[in-house]
């Protein structure tokens, strides 16, 4: 079994739209995982049926219990985040600013701070349009997205695959270098960096590609909206070709994105200029280059 | 007066706003612009502007101090990052899960855990005549983006007075990075593009402002594609659209070159002129 994460470093160039071609194309021999779980939007494309879905719990909360607080003021002394302040005469927590370190609960000398297990969300496990399974997840509002709920998506996808004898998992990845990344990143078989020729998106591929070559990773790479800027384009291929990474290959900018998107589909689901056939060609690249 | 300028999804043109916005501003009064999306900042792209001042910023890890050890365990046990590990008759610690909160450090009994800075990121402050623009950078490898985010507006705060305009270009999504710089400000733009990804990204961002309770409007950007449903959600939900940017490839070849477009663009001005008149009449209504 085979894991191909596709990230981009940079919001916007791409990403989901071509990673759920690929799983539409693939098709029964795939397990798809939406690891971008700040801003899944991979099940607007392959209509998953959210048949199964669980609570996810990650992460501490402090809680002072007025009755047993003497207002010694020990907790907000330690607190390193600010996130004990006296409110009419009371110690309590602001839960926007607590990290959950768990520190004042362990000095308190009365006992009074409770840690609370946070939802951080929930993770589904669905039938989707093409046959298969996605493992996905909605993060709750504002939640510490630390990569645990991340790790739960992949894990799933994974146990699922194997269970089911699956070729492929493909995971939709999270923009940035932080911590969901990370996650995204671990026990990956291959990389598909999806890019776009701006000084934006040569920029982030850059940053991004630093971590995933810290972490020994094999990668490609498609240029999205290859003509949009032929110069920074072919500033790109140079740096891919510097790198020894992948150019699986360069996609026109076209508007039939927005509008197969609009229609709830992938692009690959009508042939429009060409671009199928683009895609289904970089599917298959990829499945030689890991097999 | 502050403003973030955010968004659910990313590449929706968050960046392109701030630096127009904030260049545009700054033609008539002092603004400072600070990119706060400290994993991929991207608006130093586009500000030609001369250095300043530049400095390392580093958060404090604790490091082991073998000689004094007596191995009781007690920091493995407190640390809920699983930053500090015991592994036989060594004491490992992952600066990188790390939060800082002192915990394992100050409650060790023999003072074998000492709190120590490590880099994190660089911060850099630059100008060109009235625009003051400060970015900050994550190291690679670095997975925390909050204590970065924190000391940029630290020192924005200690360099810059209160009555100068500040605007925050915000990392994508609604977690923890971007609750942290959009908690303080005045107020809160969403960029969104009218797309079903769009729309759904935005729904989840408006939640979190209501959440917040934190006033808002919403900029469509790449206005004409996709279809209406942005536009017919805001109408639902009474959220004032703020503004629209064509959707026009010469905007999309302009900032892939890494140059501002509102000078190029007429459109993009006029967008530009109304976002500044719905700011200027809520700062007039009490926002400070």
């Amino acid at each position: 079994m085979k894991e191909i994460v596709v990230i981009s470093g940079k919001g916007g160039t791409g990403k989901t739209s071509i990673t759920a071609s690929f799983a539409y194309l693939g098709g029964a021999d795939v397990v798809v995982a939406d690891c971008d779980v700040d801003a899944a939007d991979m099940h607007l494309l392959l209509q998953p049926d959210f048949a199964r879905g669980e609570d996810f719990y990650s992460g501490e909360l402090a809680k002072i219990h007025p009755d047993k607080c003497t207002q010694c003021g020990k907790c907000a002394e330690i607190c390193r985040f600010d996130a004990i302040s006296v409110v009419d005469g009371l110690h309590i927590v602001d839960p926007l600013s607590c990290e959950g370190c768990g520190y004042c609960a362990r000095i308190c000398p009365t006992d009074a701070i409770e840690n609370l297990s946070m939802n951080v969300g929930k993770w589904y496990i669905s039938k989707i349009k093409t046959g298969s399974i996605m493992v996905h997840a909605k993060l709750g509002i504002g939640a510490d997205n630390s990569g645990k709920l991340v790790a739960k998506v992949k894990n799933e996808a994974k146990r699922l695959a194997e269970e089911t004898n699956k070729e492929y998992i493909i995971v939709d990845g999270s923009p940035g270098i932080g911590c969901p990344v990370v996650s995204s990143l671990s026990g990956a078989s291959f990389v598909v960096l999806v890019t776009e020729p701006s000084v934006s998106g040569l920029h982030d591929l850059k940053r991004v590609y630093e971590l995933v070559h810290k972490f020994n990773l094999k990668a490609g790479c498609i240029i999205n909206k290859s003509d949009i800027n032929e110069k920074v384009s072919e500033e790109i291929e140079a740096f891919l070709r510097e790198e020894n990474i992948l150019h699986i290959t360069n996609l026109p900018y076209d508007e039939q994105f927005t509008i197969a998107m609009t229609n709830g589909q992938t692009i690959v689901e009508s042939d429009s200029n060409g671009l199928k056939q683009k895609i289904a060609d970089s599917w298959d690249k990829i499945k030689q280059t890991i097999n | 007066m502050k403003i973030a300028i955010a968004s659910g999804k990313g590449g929706t043109g968050k960046t392109t706003l701030s630096v127009n916005l904030s260049a545009y501003l700054a033609e008539n009064e002092e603004v400072v612009l600070s990119d706060l999306d400290v994993e991929e900042p991207n608006s130093g792209l586009f500000i030609k502007a001369q250095l300043l001042h530049e400095e390392e910023k580093y958060k404090m890890v604790p490091e082991w101090k073998e000689d004094q050890c007596t191995l009781c365990g007690i920091c493995q046990e407190v640390c809920n990052f699983h930053a500090v590990i015991q592994l036989g008759d060594m004491i490992m610690v992952f600066p990188e899960l790390c939060h800082g909160c002192y915990a394992c450090s100050e409650l060790c009994p023999a003072d074998t855990l000492p709190m120590v800075p490590k880099k994190m990121g660089m911060l850099k402050h630059l100008r060109n005549d009235k625009l003051s623009f400060i970015e900050s950078r994550l190291d690679i490898g670095e997975e925390q983006a909050v204590p970065l985010i924190k000391q940029s507006q630290e020192y924005v705060e200690e360099h810059f007075s209160d009555d100068i305009l500040r605007i925050y270009d915000s990392p994508p999504g609604t977690s923890c990075p971007v609750i942290e710089v959009t908690r303080d400000v005045d107020f809160v733009i969403l960029v969104t593009e009218p797309t079903p990804f769009g729309l759904h990204d935005l729904k989840i961002a408006v939640e979190t402002m209501k959440e917040l309770k934190k006033p808002f409007g919403v900029v469509v950007n790449r206005h004409g594609i996709g279809n209406d449903g942005v536009l017919r959600y805001c109408e639902g939900e009474g959220i004032p659209v703020l503004a629209k940017i064509p959707n026009d490839r010469k905007i999309a070849e302009l900032y892939s070159e890494g140059k501002l477009v509102y000078n190029e663009v007429p459109e993009v001005k006029q967008e530009l002129d109304k976002i500044i008149t719905y700011l200027s009449t809520l700062k007039q209504g009490g926002v400070q």
